[in-house]
């Protein structure tokens, strides 16, 4: 099977449902002339031309508001957030436009668009470019949010968000964009809604999403080697939660970590946290612990941006103190 | 013609031509289709500010009293494929472009019969049949999506109009800013109208915009923009029938502003006149109600007597109660409306 980096498997299924749908098309600041500011989408200028690939003035909410309006008379946008700390310019086209126009008209009009680029904590970025927003979608009625963690899921999350008919914000981990995988030359779709047993183990459980599934899995391996194994459930989409792969999981190793790039309060993570307690508490052995990013914004200086992060020691901590083993 | 780069005076001589001066005659039948729209629309709001007072319409209500030459202007220059997007400020709008009292109603009463089957209310009327995007309730965010439309529409090659309709506030904020500066560039076949009714909820247009002309702000765009007198049906129809042309044949947005007054309050926790403005000056302005300047026009042309207004009228004021009776006995939504059309079903 082919072995494609994160962003090469994007980009294909980006190209492909361009070819398979004419009503897709793509938007964004640097998307065409300059392949993409992460190159996801290279080479697709060339194929498309200016209608379907289209560079936009650094203009959030104007050219998110615009996709949302093609969207409502039947075209299928792609909007490109170069980074989606800039999508917060955005947010309001996204919650009160994309979000809520398909209650607010009945059912009479839907937005087929798509919400992507890179999210999450990256290397010495500061605060206005390092953090993670996933909480904040997912707390919205009428979005779908997606965290591809593998170049597979890339690719199937990305088609099948695109096929949608709602609003789906596909969540890209802004430091997977060189990670390689195998990716199926293929027409497939990783269906939204339904998590993945990225790992198998029964001594607990790691719940966790977008890049921290590639820190649960390193967690994972170096437990290993202490003769400790976790499944590592990797929930691919936010919204709607897969609930039930969490509970299987749980009900089978009785102890629970969640790891996520965001902050604690209102996190991903409580949110587990509470499905967990409600339908799994005669099966937990230990409180859930959850790993998360520090309570601050993010600082610069490489020390202290590391003691803010979430990652693998972190995580083989966590998951020890639920086995009471710390 | 206005070109694309054109000056603030090359702009405002779009209605200097003789070609766009106010229909000196105007087609008997037309005229009466225009204040027939206007009485109903007058009639309507009428009895929402009573059914408001007694409960059967909750929430925010913004009516559109002496604005009701601008709709019905605007709208009938329009195709049934062409789109149209507005404000909260709907009620009007949405029966010049054709919804029906009774569907309009029974979304005010909150009833499963409403436009929107109770779940949008007066602030946000949708209606696919009839092209009409709502009914958006933060002041500017609309304007991306009406030229988005617009670019939907040169996507596909099409010849339809999106008319996207806002209140003199929505010139201040950011998305009207970048929306058209993005219609301008790609030029996208939109009409922009801002209906300047002289106060964004209480506060003075020039308490709130650094120009007074807000057409002008066009040129920052390249957008060939005009104003018109919008208590006068006729100057409305001239101007949109211009900037709709321009939009369908030449590819170019419009923006235009309409020069209105709202006799109401900006909402129904607002007074009449308001503590923002006098007394006099709503006396002034309700003597340039467009409805009656019509009439006058018509009266004098010929076209109507007073048995034909009082025709019109009765005829405006039955469908309001016939729509009052539809939304009264109109059922509410079942428990089962609640978390229906939150996300399409879709399987991927």
């Amino acid at each position: 099977m082919p072995v494609l980096t994160y962003r090469d498997a994007l980009g294909q299924a980006l190209r492909e449902e361009m070819q398979r749908d004419d009503r897709v098309f793509l938007l964004g600041e640097e998307v065409a002339e300059y392949n993409g500011a992460y190159k996801v989408s290279k080479g697709l200028l060339q194929e498309f031309g200016p209608m379907r690939v289209v560079d936009t003035p650094i203009t959030e909410l104007g050219f998110a508001g615009l996709g949302v309006g093609a969207a409502m008379v039947g075209l299928r946008p792609i909007v490109e957030f170069m980074t989606w700390n800039f999508a917060l310019l955005a947010l309001d086209q996204v919650v009160n436009s994309a979000a809520k126009t398909l209650y607010m008209s009945n059912g009479q009009f839907n937005v087929p668009i798509v919400f992507r680029g890179p999210n999450g904590t990256a290397l010495q970025l500061a605060a206005q470019h390092s953090q993670a927003w996933e909480s904040w979608l997912a707390h919205i009625p009428g979005l779908k949010v997606v965290a591809p963690g593998t170049p597979y899921d890339a690719k199937g999350l990305l088609k099948a968000a695109i096929r949608d008919d709602n609003p789906v914000c596909v969540l890209e981990g802004e430091m997977l964009y060189n990670t390689k995988g195998e990716v199926p030359d293929d027409d497939y779709v990783v269906p939204l809604g339904k998590a993945d047993l990225k790992r198998e183990g029964d001594h607990a459980t790691i719940v966790t999403h977008g890049k921290m599934v590639l820190v649960a899995m390193q967690a994972a391996d170096q437990l290993a080697k202490e003769g400790l194994r976790v499944d590592v459930v990797d929930l691919r989409t936010v919204r709607p939660m897969d609930t039930e792969a969490v509970y299987a999981s749980v009900r089978k190793t009785n102890r629970c970590v969640v790891v996520e790039e965001g902050w604690e309060l209102c996190g991903v993570g409580a949110q587990v946290v509470d499905y967990v307690q409600r339908d799994c508490f005669d099966h937990l052995d230990a409180p859930v612990l959850r790993v998360h990013q520090a309570d601050v914004p993010m600082p610069y200086a490489k020390q202290i941006e590391k003691l803010a992060k979430p990652d693998v020691p972190k995580t083989i901590a966590a998951v020890k103190k639920v086995l009471y083993l710390e | 013609m206005a070109t694309p780069t054109a000056s603030a005076n090359g702009a405002t001589a779009v209605l200097d031509a003789p070609s766009h001066a106010p229909d000196p005659a105007g087609d008997a039948e037309l005229n009466r289709a225009l204040l027939r729209s206007m009485l109903l629309q007058r009639r309507f709001e009428e009895r929402t500010a009573e059914a408001y007072a007694i409960g059967k319409i909750g929430g925010f209500c913004h009516l559109y009293i002496g604005q009701e030459a601008v709709s019905a202007g605007a709208m009938s220059v329009l195709r049934p494929d062409d789109y149209v997007i507005t404000t909260y400020r709907d009620h009007g709008q949405a029966l010049a472009r054709g919804i029906s009292a009774r569907a309009v109603m029974a979304e005010l009463f909150g009833r499963s019969g409403g436009v929107v089957g109770g779940k949008g209310g007066s602030m946000h009327l949708f209606d696919a049949r009839t092209n009409f995007l709502g009914g958006h309730g933060i002041v500017g965010a609309h304007v991306p999506l009406g030229t988005g439309v617009a670019y939907a529409i040169k996507y596909r090659g099409g010849d339809q109009v999106c008319v996207c309709f806002m209140g003199d506030s929505v010139p201040n904020t950011g998305a009207f800013h970048e929306a058209l500066n993005m219609a301008g560039l790609w030029k996208l076949p939109a009409v922009y109208v801002i209906e300047n009714n002289r106060y964004g909820m209480g506060t003075a247009v020039d308490r709130a915009s650094s120009i007074r002309d807000m057409y002008r702000r066009g040129d920052a765009y390249g957008i060939p923009n005009a104003e018109c007198d919008g208590q006068d049906v006729f100057a409305v129809r001239a101007a949109m029938r211009e900037a709709v042309d321009r939009a369908r044949t030449e590819k170019v947005p419009t923006l235009l502003e309409v020069l209105t007054y709202r006799f109401m309050g900006h909402s129904m926790s607002d007074a009449v006149s308001g503590t923002y403005r006098s007394k006099a000056e709503l006396d002034e302005e309700l003597k340039r109600d467009p409805i009656v300047q019509l009439r006058a026009r018509m009266q004098e042309r010929g076209q109507i007597d007073d048995a034909g207004v009082q025709a019109l009228d009765d005829e405006a004021k039955a469908e309001v109660q016939d729509a009052w009776d539809f939304a009264d006995a109109s059922p509410e939504p079942g428990p089962d409306a609640l978390h229906d059309h939150v996300l399409v079903d879709t399987t991927s």
